[in-house]
């Protein structure tokens, strides 16, 4: 491996001088060699633990993190040494592979971590050693496995909720599949269980002889014949509930071909079939043969049972997957069975008035030794037969003995996983709420923040400093990029609470709303970072809650005056109200459907809910507040107490 | 007979399904490794310095060991940081991140639209992939470059097509996918409109000459005469 190239490499050159007399051409010239600095020892410093090693060694995988120039992102130019941030243990395994050229897989780290860890440092899997390696892809598949089906639980199981458009067969499909998502779906699903309950009794009980009260003395009659009509009444209910079910499957199902060929159908039709096949075969003693045949079909039935239980669906699906244990077993079961009934017949030839008459008889005398069950009906009489007899039984035990395990383990296996997907599902739920509610905390920070107060210049007032909880270097930038995106889209971010308040407030027809506009101070005609652009500006984002508290009545009058203006068309109104309507203004908040805010009488501006003046360019600004106090009839105020965001 | 038996026993050790084996064979092949090139030639290439270049590729590092984005992880990152940010109705497999945001039933809010054409911008190269060069490169003009050269950048991300000029489809939808970021929870309540009508207003003032598209030195010109802009442009400086 590249291992030794690079130490070979002075070798393999030093040979090239073979080649030299040889030559035809004037060999190229050599390389310009660096001035090399010798070899000299790295210090890499992960997590801490400091690990020395010749750069050579390092350099003898040139296509990794640690024999690339990408180490150099990590360099520390302070202490001079490469530093990561990683998992001290498992970087031993890494730096060894480096020094022995093979790479040990830890037995006790997470299979996963150690995956992580050999992706960050460039390394592949498949140079995991010989000794280690398939401890290293058997873990790494169970993992797998696990992940895969957890996965599929997930989609197959329980899930999410449907989306709303879905069609009746969707909504249909999925009752019939999960029965615990709606009341109706369980209520059918206990129904049918019932039925097939009912029938499978019914087949059982029809064929107990009944003492008919009537004739004492003549033969004892099977139920089934004395109540014939009611029986058939009860057999037609259980075949037409079982008919109804099967075509609203075979209705709802997303994919009929597969549906038609699923198991779980096939055992439907041949439960229901018997019952119309001996409703068209006319009741005559010829077929009467082949109808009583097609009754025993009937007791299948009872398979329908296990689309209602887990259990059995597990015992299925273990018969089919060590369907070839099974396979095996019969298999030398048969070939035991031959050469035994062979060795039998022969032994007991001779004796006069045996059993074993042929090959083919001396088979039950076989199966039923081998299995230890010794009826007894046949026995043997010779010697011979008897020794061979003994050999029989004996052999027998250890036939069933060998794939009962191999059975019982698979079994064992798919039960526990089935627990484990449920177990899984329950803690899944209880998971997620938990991890909801964690981040609903810090997803609200920002909603928090912003009701504080926070939006604010950092140079005003240490007081709002105070209140305003202590946040971290990331919360500002974080904070500051959603504060763009709101001005950027002239909607603020809120949350469930006052979404539906303000849904109702705007069917309503409008009435008091939180200020949005923001404004910097007029403070020249260029200044203006128009309303919607996010310079922070003094402003004071008030519940909703209490500014319907606190409105008073001149703003009630405003609001209906305003109310009116809201709903025209944006540029309009507003080129009506300020002198020079400025692109920017337009660019960026066009349409502001915000319903007029309050005008705050002058009272402390803790109290109401005082908002910023928007912007009007310039020398306008003045003149068009102005212009607006009076139109409204409240008392003209300084501008900056006195706020109206309005259209 | 009896050794029948035991070879029988004896190979029932493990429980194969060998339709599993697939998986675990594409998981091997997919751990495709790129490294960037040399700390000395981004910093050249770049307006970062070397310590900067350091913090931005171990933080992209630690997020992609293999040294490519690809868009769904783009997609997923981005989303992070917009409240109720849901891509899916799954679970985000990033609980530790600082900012997670409650999944939802459904996508109230989509970033992963603009985070799409985010992602076409910064993919120069159309591969499918960022690669640190590309993300430091993006990363450098963006936050570091000239006023000429972020608008260029913008207009590029603008240009969902790629042809060189923005019409009013284009311009549709993004601002469809910035008005899909605010998400279902806003004040006041959004409206169907409002996208059209900002799209409107920004061709109004952007379409000089009223031809139906924006081309670049339409767009540039037009935002050199906007001091809100130019302005919002130096917002950035400071990330790093």
């Amino acid at each position: 491996m590249a291992a030794g190239l690079a130490t070979w490499l002075p070798f393999a050159r030093a040979a090239a001088v073979g080649w030299l007399p040889l030559a035809q051409q004037p060999l190229p010239p050599a390389p310009g060699v660096k001035a090399s600095r010798g070899d000299e020892v790295l210090v890499v410093n992960v997590s801490g633990r400091r690990f020395e090693t010749w750069k050579n060694t390092l350099d003898r995988y040139p296509d990794t993190l640690l024999g690339s120039s990408e180490k150099e992102f990590f360099y520390d130019a302070d202490s001079g040494e490469y530093f990561f941030d990683r998992d001290p243990d498992m970087f031993r395994h890494v730096l060894n592979f480096y020094r022995t050229g093979r790479l040990h897989c830890p037995r006790q780290e997470c299979i996963q971590a150690f995956d992580e860890e050999l992706a960050f440092y460039g390394l592949v899997p498949e140079l995991v050693g010989d000794c280690c390696l398939e401890e290293y892809r058997d873990r790494k598949k169970e993992n797998a496995e696990r992940l895969a089906e957890d996965e599929e639980a997930e989609q197959t199981g329980d899930g999410p909720a449907l989306p709303a458009g879905s069609s009746l067969r969707q909504r249909l499909w999925r009752a019939f599949e999960n029965p615990h998502t709606s009341t109706a779906a369980l209520v059918f699903y206990y129904v049918t269980g019932f039925f097939i309950a009912v029938s499978v009794i019914a087949n059982v009980v029809e064929t107990i002889p009944c003492r008919s009260s009537a004739r004492r003395s003549s033969r004892e009659q099977p139920c089934g014949e004395r109540f014939p009509q009611a029986f058939f009444c009860m057999d037609t209910a259980c075949v037409l509930i079982f008919t109804g079910e099967y075509l609203l499957r075979l209705f709802a199902a997303p994919s009929r071909c597969r549906f038609l060929r699923s198991v779980m159908s096939l055992i439907d039709v041949v439960a229901i079939l018997p019952y119309y096949i001996g409703l068209l075969v006319p009741k005559n003693d010829d077929v009467s043969g082949a109808f009583v045949t097609l009754r025993v079909f009937r007791v299948f039935r009872i398979f329908k049972f296990s689309r209602h239980s887990q259990g059995l669906r597990i015992l299925g699906y273990t018969l089919k997957s060590c369907a070839s244990e099974l396979g095996f077993l019969l298999f030398s079961l048969t070939m035991a069975i031959i050469i035994f009934a062979t060795v039998m017949f022969y032994a007991e030839k001779g004796t006069n008035k045996t059993n074993f008459t042929s090959i083919p008889a001396a088979f039950w005398y076989t199966i039923v030794t081998m299995t230890t069950l010794g009826y007894g009906d046949m026995v043997p009489s010779t010697i011979a037969g008897k020794i061979f007899g003994s050999i029989c039984s004996l052999s027998g035990v250890l036939v069933i003995a060998l794939p009962v395990p191999v059975i019982v383990s698979n079994f064992s296996r798919i039960y526990h996983q089935n627990q484990r997907a449920d177990k899984r599902r329950a803690q899944q739920k209880v998971r997620l709420a938990r991890i909801r509610l964690a981040k609903s905390g810090t997803t609200n920070a920002f909603l928090q923040y912003k009701q504080n107060g926070g939006l604010e210049d950092s140079g005003s007032g240490e007081e709002q400093a105070v209140c305003v909880r202590n946040r971290s270097a990331f919360e500002q930038q974080h904070h500051h990029l959603l504060h763009c995106l709101e001005k950027t889209t002239c909607y603020e971010f809120t949350d469930e609470l006052t979404f539906s308040e303000a849904l109702g407030a705007v069917s309503l027809g409008g009435r008091t709303s939180r200020s949005t506009s923001v404004s910097s101070q007029p403070t020249g005609p260029g200044s203006l970072l128009s309303s919607c652009c996010p310079r922070r500006a003094k402003r004071r984002a008030i519940r909703l809650a209490n500014s319907t508290a606190s409105v008073s009545r001149g703003s009630m009058q405003e609001l209906d005056m305003l109310a009116g203006l809201h709903r025209s068309p944006a540029p309009q109104s507003r080129s009506s109200l300020n002198a020079k309507p400025h692109d920017s203004l337009d660019l960026n908040c066009d349409s502001r459907d915000f319903v007029a805010a309050i005008i705050s009488i002058p009272t402390p501006p803790a109290n109401t809910p005082d908002e910023s003046q928007p912007s009007s360019p310039g020398g306008g600004g003045r003149a068009s507040s102005t212009l607006r106090n009076s139109s409204l009839g409240t008392p003209c105020l300084f501008p900056e107490t006195v706020k109206i965001s309005s259209l | 007979m009896g050794a029948v038996m035991g070879t029988f026993s004896s190979l029932q050790t493990k429980q194969r399904r060998p339709s599993k084996d697939k998986i675990e064979d594409e998981l091997e092949m997919t751990m495709v490794c790129h490294r960037p090139e040399g700390l000395e030639q981004l910093e050249a290439q770049t307006n970062f310095t070397k310590r900067e270049l350091q913090v931005l590729y171990r933080g992209f590092k630690n997020e992609c060991p293999s040294g490519v984005v690809n868009e769904d992880t783009f997609k997923q990152i981005y989303a992070q940081f917009f409240p109720h940010g849901a891509l899916s109705c799954l679970e985000s497999p990033c609980v530790e991140f600082l900012l997670p945001s409650p999944p939802l039933p459904f996508c109230l809010v989509d970033a992963s639209m603009y985070a799409h054409y985010l992602f076409n911008a910064f993919d120069t190269t159309q591969t499918g992939s960022v690669k640190f060069e590309d993300f430091v490169t993006a990363l450098s003009i963006l936050l570091r470059g000239t006023v000429h050269e972020k608008l260029r950048w913008t207009f590029n991300l603008y240009d969902i097509n790629k042809d060189g000029y923005i019409n009013k489809e284009e311009m549709m939808d993004i601002v469809k996918a910035i008005y899909d970021m605010m998400g279902k929870y806003t004040y006041p309540v959004l409206k169907e409109d409002t996208p059209r009508q900002h799209v409107d207003v920004f061709f109004q003032k952007m379409d000089k000459n009223k031809d139906g598209i924006v081309t670049l030195d339409e767009f540039l010109e037009s935002c050199q005469e906007d001091d809100n802009i130019m302005r919002s442009l130096q917002l950035f400086q400071n990330v790093m």
